[in-house]
């Protein structure tokens, strides 16, 4: 592994921000960590850049604990949320910084400025003002920055987060090609789940310190490990249910579940896709609420009698208007009871 | 990563920096005289002695001189007997007969008779039993007045403290704060010795009311409010009567360029208060050699004919050289009030008290 | 943090300590019942009245007066603002020495008022009021107006958007916005009219006296060490809390305000309004400032033989008599020793800032923000005779030392630093010095790289005004023993101090010389000013 961390914690005034955490990244692997505000993702990267020092664990780099080394000695690189560049100097002199605390000859230092600089998109730019950048550009000469003393491992905290959604996209894409052309390994936080899918080989969602769940983004995405997970990767059709046989429990009336799902009580999560509007009679009585344009889908909100709320993805053509009276029936390919343990 | 950690190396460096300046300015090193070789001599921010004089004198005893200015007369003394334990110097120059009983009675100097003690005008003797001090010059603080003011007003200059409080003279006259300034004191001092421990309030009420202006200390006096010098003429000052030193009028004519061939400004020889300044072997001196070496220096006929026109004042030493400006263009009074310095340590305090609230309320 | 705390502990609380604690144990036991026979004297309490009075109006006068001046400086874009700024503040660092004299001029016999309408002040308590005026100007325009600056103006229009008058989007916008640097700028104005000398020695007359004026009368004339070491502790009382209320109201002023860049908030004056302010203002600053400014170099240039600069050569002889050397040298003793003063608060004053700038500063080292300000209200013959007698033994024997005069000049240099440094390194980006550290540079390089060139002008403007401060620095200077090198405070006070024209013109000449080169450093500051640069 190329980092451990081993039970690792902080307390902030007693309170854990992080709580004994595992966490282990292989050499070229891209994780991404997951998680809302304030769940201690910004932290875990502090600590292992030794910004951070922690009150119990540890941090292994490159099977060495990294206890007492100081930051600018542990050879990992960081690109912070809104960048940090550094505003008296030039775009070069950003990018160069680095290599020259680690005492690059100048002309190396040039050469491999270049290289970077035309690796992010943005050949020539090293006399340019970081002020006159735009935001996208800024990340890029910010990536820059981080890459150009090759540090064993790459961390990002929300490396696109204020960028604009199309350019957000556009740059993931590129991220993901050139930490992979690289070889790089990064370990990346986010909150965006799009972002982080888009981005990571593994996923790991935290909450309030811990970590919740750590997968592929398809195993997370198929599987979340709980409620919390479920929610926080946008899916609202959670309810506590009793499953039996291949049907469960739920206020919303019996929904169909896969084979081998865990037996007995539980918390049920059905996507949106798998909710399908029938005839009024035909299902689940419902009151369209809202309808929201998704762009591919509409979202319909639906408000069953004494029951919670359902979203359901509907075609562009089906969405049925507010007011109207829809039944609902359930796939059971797109319900998951949570806390199963992926299927082997 | 603290940023206190930081800024030390920062210090460190801004130190280094800054050596080359420091060093620049240490023409003096510190640690007092420890070394046999070194004197030094304590006195107040008016010593001064021509530097080939003072050459003369180190290369004849082999001692280099150190002098440590220490504020004004006052100060000097006091700061002189915070520091009697462990002080600054080996010799201290500048205590006057003001504040002789205050410098004595705190043991502030040891024994010696300077050589050439027997020259010593016999007037200025003080302390013969014992040779604490010893006295190296003498001024006298007199009434000065403007001549073109009096010759303009064809009015006779006044002549005496009883002058003052003439009709004639109401409105022309400034002097010092007596507990802020050496002069206003000895004015006071010079009131009391004339008409005795009993009069001089009389007198006060007389002169207030006669319409004396009193300012804190002696430059707004000479400088801002009388009209016969330098300063006052360039302030347009309206006073033609000053409480300052015999030795003012021929300041006004060395220190003026070109010279006239009169002084401007006179002095009024009934109106003379005597101070006399001492020097003295500190108690506690690291070089008592060096001290007495430099004691006799300060009689030597050498230092007395160079002290008038250095300090402005007169020498002690019988047949020492009055400069021949001071003859032409000032004199020393002729009949001086004077007072025991253990009369004015006893009443110094009181006395400064009562003409306070006398005069100033 | 050591350090500074070491160099304030060692040459500043210790000395201070010494001397009263001299003045009130006699035969090894405290004289504690020495405070209640002081306080009980009636000319004592006069004192303590006074003192407080004069102080309160003299801010209010102050407040009244600058306050237009820093609302121009800081909305009003015009030819020679930069010079003016600088000319302001040359009374601020002037010794009052120099100033008395030529502020007589304004309001003593013969001077403007007495020309125009025969109102004499001099030796009333209004010269001391004007003066106070006169020096603590700069403070008012320099604190409120640096603020006032950086005020975005929209909001102020917002307001009127939503229907408030120009008075009332003025007093609900701008007003409580700017009321932290007002309420700093007054007390800092009352500390310096509390603390008042020089002034109230000079203008005054003998029928005023402050506070100080008594702790030196006490210590200096009448060597009553007791009575000093009470006074003395009932100043250090009043200062320090003054201080505590400043440091309050400076953290409340610290507090998020949307700053702009005053480029960008100045603009040319236009209508009548505007325009009969300005001038209104320029009118003020020249009668008040510049009229007894200007005194000083027309009597510089005022020889005998014709207006000239026969004295300025006279400067240069050593015929004088006065001093071993020539007047002259005094010009570079005084730059030496202010170079040393800076040096040493720029070190100390950097090194306490950069401490309290951590972000997790307790309520102990907040407190030491304010004591830094101590010296500001201390009497400096406290500390010099304090010196004399703490700073007597190995290694600290520094008594006989030239450096001594530095190090005083530098207790007096240290709050400026503190208080220019303080906002720009608070301003500083933690994380700035992050990317930095996980870039690979060490805390050195860090602070090389990344906090030298942001603080850097600050730290210039910090060693300017330390070095203006240094150089007219006088009280402390004179209260130490030193070497026959005078600074150009002293010469001026000695040549003041002797009859005749050549003496009393060359101290114009060296006045006028003194005044020059802080006009040159404080105009130099105003080149650099930073957009956020503390309260000087």
């Amino acid at each position: 592994m190329l980092l451990s961390l081993e039970g690792a914690t902080i307390r902030f005034g007693g309170r854990p921000v992080l709580d004994a955490v595992d966490l282990d990244v292989a050499e070229h692997e891209i994780v991404c960590v997951l998680g809302p505000s304030g769940s201690g993702k910004s932290t875990l990267l502090r600590a292992v850049a030794g910004l951070q020092s922690l009150d119990a664990g540890r941090v292994v780099l490159g099977g060495r604990d990294q206890a007492g080394v100081a930051a600018h000695k542990r050879g990992v690189g960081l690109m912070f949320q809104d960048h940090q560049l550094f505003p008296q100097r030039d775009v070069g002199g950003n990018v160069a910084f680095g290599l020259r605390m680690h005492g690059a000859p100048k002309g190396r230092q040039a050469l491999e400025v270049g290289e970077l600089l035309e690796l992010v998109g943005l050949p020539g730019a090293e006399r340019r003002a970081v002020a006159e950048l735009s935001g996208g550009e800024q990340q890029r000469v910010a990536l820059a920055r981080a890459l150009a003393p090759r540090p064993s491992l790459l961390m990002l905290d929300e490396p696109l987060g204020q960028l604009d959604r199309s350019l957000r996209e556009r740059l993931v894409v590129e991220l993901r090609e050139l930490f992979g052309e690289l070889g790089t390994t990064v370990l990346a936080v986010t909150h965006d789940q799009g972002e982080a899918f888009a981005l990571a080989d593994r996923v790991v969602v935290m909450r309030e310190g811990r970590i919740a769940q750590s997968g592929t983004p398809l195993e997370v995405w198929q599987r979340p490990a709980d409620e919390f997970v479920a929610r926080f990767l946008g899916f609202d059709n959670v309810v506590e249910a009793t499953v039996s046989g291949e049907a469960a429990d739920t206020p919303w009336g019996k929904v169909p579940v896969p084979e081998g799902a865990r037996q007995g009580p539980g918390t049920l999560l059905v996507r949106p896709a798998g909710v399908r509007l029938v005839a009024a009679a035909d299902g689940l009585r419902c009151t369209v609420a809202a309808r929201t344009f998704r762009g591919t889908h509409v979202a319909v909100h639906l408000q069953p009698e004494d029951a919670p709320r359902l979203e359901a993805a509907c075609a562009l053509r089906d969405a049925p208007e507010p007011g109207d009276e829809v039944g609902v029936e359930f796939d059971a390919a797109e319900t998951v009871v949570l806390g199963e343990p992926p299927a082997a | 990563m603290s940023n206190t950690k930081k800024f030390a190396s920062v210090a460190v460096g801004l130190g280094l920096v800054t050596l080359p300046v420091l060093t620049a300015c240490g023409s003096t090193d510190s640690g007092g005289s420890a070394d046999s070789k070194t004197v030094t001599l304590v006195s107040h921010d008016s010593w001064a002695v021509s530097k080939s004089v003072l050459k003369d004198f180190e290369k004849q005893s082999g001692y280099t001189v150190k002098v440590l200015k220490d504020g004004d007369a006052g100060q000097a003394v006091n700061k002189a007997i915070l520091t009697k334990d462990n002080p600054q110097g080996d010799v201290f120059f500048g205590v006057d007969n003001t504040l002789l009983s205050r410098a004595l009675d705190n043991g502030l100097f040891q024994s010696y008779e300077a050589k050439g003690s027997d020259l010593i005008l016999p007037e200025y003797r003080v302390d013969q039993d014992k040779h604490r001090v010893t006295p190296i010059d003498s001024g006298d603080i007199c009434v000065n007045y403007d001549k073109a003011y009096f010759s303009e007003h064809k009015l006779t200059p006044p002549q005496s403290f009883d002058d003052l409080i003439k009709p004639e003279y109401k409105n022309l006259l400034v002097t010092e704060n007596a507990s802020t300034s050496s002069p206003g004191l000895g004015f006071l001092l010079g009131t009391a010795a004339k008409y005795g421990d009993g009069g001089w309030q009389d007198y006060w009420k007389k002169l207030k009311a006669n319409g004396v202006k009193v300012v804190d200390g002696w430059e707004q006096a000479y400088n801002d409010e009388f009209s016969g010098s330098a300063g006052g003429k360039k302030a347009k000052a309206d006073r033609p009567l000053v409480v300052s030193y015999a030795s003012s009028p021929p300041a006004e004519v060395i220190y003026a360029d070109p010279k006239p061939t009169t002084a401007p400004t006179g002095v009024a020889d009934g109106t003379c208060f005597r101070q006399v300044e001492y020097a003295g072997l500190l108690s506690n001196a690291k070089n008592t050699k060096g001290g007495k070496a430099l004691l006799d220096f300060l009689l030597t006929k050498e230092f007395q004919d160079d002290m008038p026109l250095n300090m402005f004042v007169y020498p002690v030493r019988e047949a020492a050289q009055v400069p021949q400006e001071f003859v032409k263009y000032g004199r020393q009074a002729k009949d001086p009030e004077t007072m025991a310095p253990t009369k004015i340590a006893d009443n110094r305090d009181q006395w400064v008290k009562s003409w306070t609230s006398l005069v100033l309320k | 943090m050591a350090l500074p705390v070491a160099f304030f502990a060692v040459f500043f609380a210790y000395p201070v300590a010494a001397i009263v604690a001299r003045g009130l144990k006699a035969d090894g036991a405290w004289q504690f019942g020495r405070i209640g026979d002081v306080l009980a004297q009636s000319d004592i309490r006069h004192v303590l009245w006074f003192t407080t009075w004069q102080a309160l109006v003299s801010t209010v006068l102050t407040l009244l007066i600058a306050l237009p001046g820093a609302y121009v400086f800081a909305r009003f874009d015009f030819r020679g603002k930069q010079v003016l700024r600088a000319v302001v503040t040359v009374p601020f660092v002037l010794p009052t020495v120099v100033v008395g004299t030529a502020f007589l001029a304004l309001v003593g016999r013969g001077g403007l008022l007495d020309q125009l309408w025969g109102v004499r002040l001099d030796t009333t308590v209004w010269a001391i009021l004007l003066a106070h005026v006169f020096f603590n100007y700069a403070v008012v325009v320099r604190t409120v107006g640096g603020l006032w600056s950086q005020l975005d103006p929209r909001q102020e229009e917002a307001a009127r958007m939503l229907g408030a008058s120009r008075f009332a989007a003025w007093r609900k916008v701008t007003l409580p916005a700017l009321s932290p640097a007002v309420a700093a700028a007054a007390l800092m104005v009352f500390l310096f009219t509390f603390t008042s000398f020089g002034v109230v020695q000079i203008l005054g007359g003998p029928t005023f006296s402050t506070l100080e004026v008594e702790i030196y009368r006490q210590t200096s004339e009448i060597f009553d060490l007791a009575t000093a070491a009470v006074l003395t502790m009932i100043q250090f009382v009043a200062v320090g809390a003054i201080l505590v209320v400043h440091a309050r109201t400076v953290r409340r002023r610290e507090t998020a305000l949307r700053l702009v860049a005053p480029e960008t908030t100045a603009r040319r004056p236009r209508g009548a309004g505007p325009w009969a302010l300005l001038a209104g203002v320029l009118a003020s600053i020249v009668v008040l400032l510049v009229l007894p400014l200007g005194v000083l170099v027309q009597r510089s240039l005022d020889a005998p033989g014709g207006y000239g600069f026969a004295y300025y050569r006279a400067l240069a002889s050593a015929d004088g008599g006065i001093f071993l050397v020539a007047p002259i040298e005094a010009i570079g003793n005084s730059l030496e020793y202010a170079l040393a003063a800076t040096a040493i608060a720029v070190a100390i004053g950097g090194l306490a800032a950069a401490a309290l700038t951590r972000r997790n500063t307790g309520r102990l080292v907040r407190g030491f923000d304010a004591l830094l300000m101590l010296p500001l209200g201390v009497s400096a013959v406290t500390v010099g005779f304090g010196f004399l007698i703490a700073l007597d033994k190995p290694p600290l024997d520094l008594r006989a030392s030239w450096i001594l005069v530095p190090l005083a000049q530098a207790l007096v240099g240290v709050p400026f630093v503190v208080r220019t440094m303080l906002p720009v390194l608070r301003a500083v980006d933690g994380r700035l010095r992050e990317a930095a550290a996980v870039l690979g540079a060490s805390p050195w390089r860090v602070w090389r790289e990344v906090d030298l060139p942001m603080v850097r002008r600050a730290l210039l403007i910090a060693a300017g005004f330390a070095f203006a401060v240094s150089l007219g620095e006088f009280g402390a200077t004179v209260f130490i023993a030193r070497p026959d090198n005078p600074t150009l405070p002293v010469a001026v006070a000695r040549l003041l101090g002797r009859a005749g024209d050549l003496n009393y013109g060359q101290a114009m000449a060296l006045s006028t010389i003194l005044m020059v080169v802080c006009a040159v450093a404080l105009l130099l500051l105003e080149r650099v000013r930073t957009d956020r640069t503390g309260e000087f």
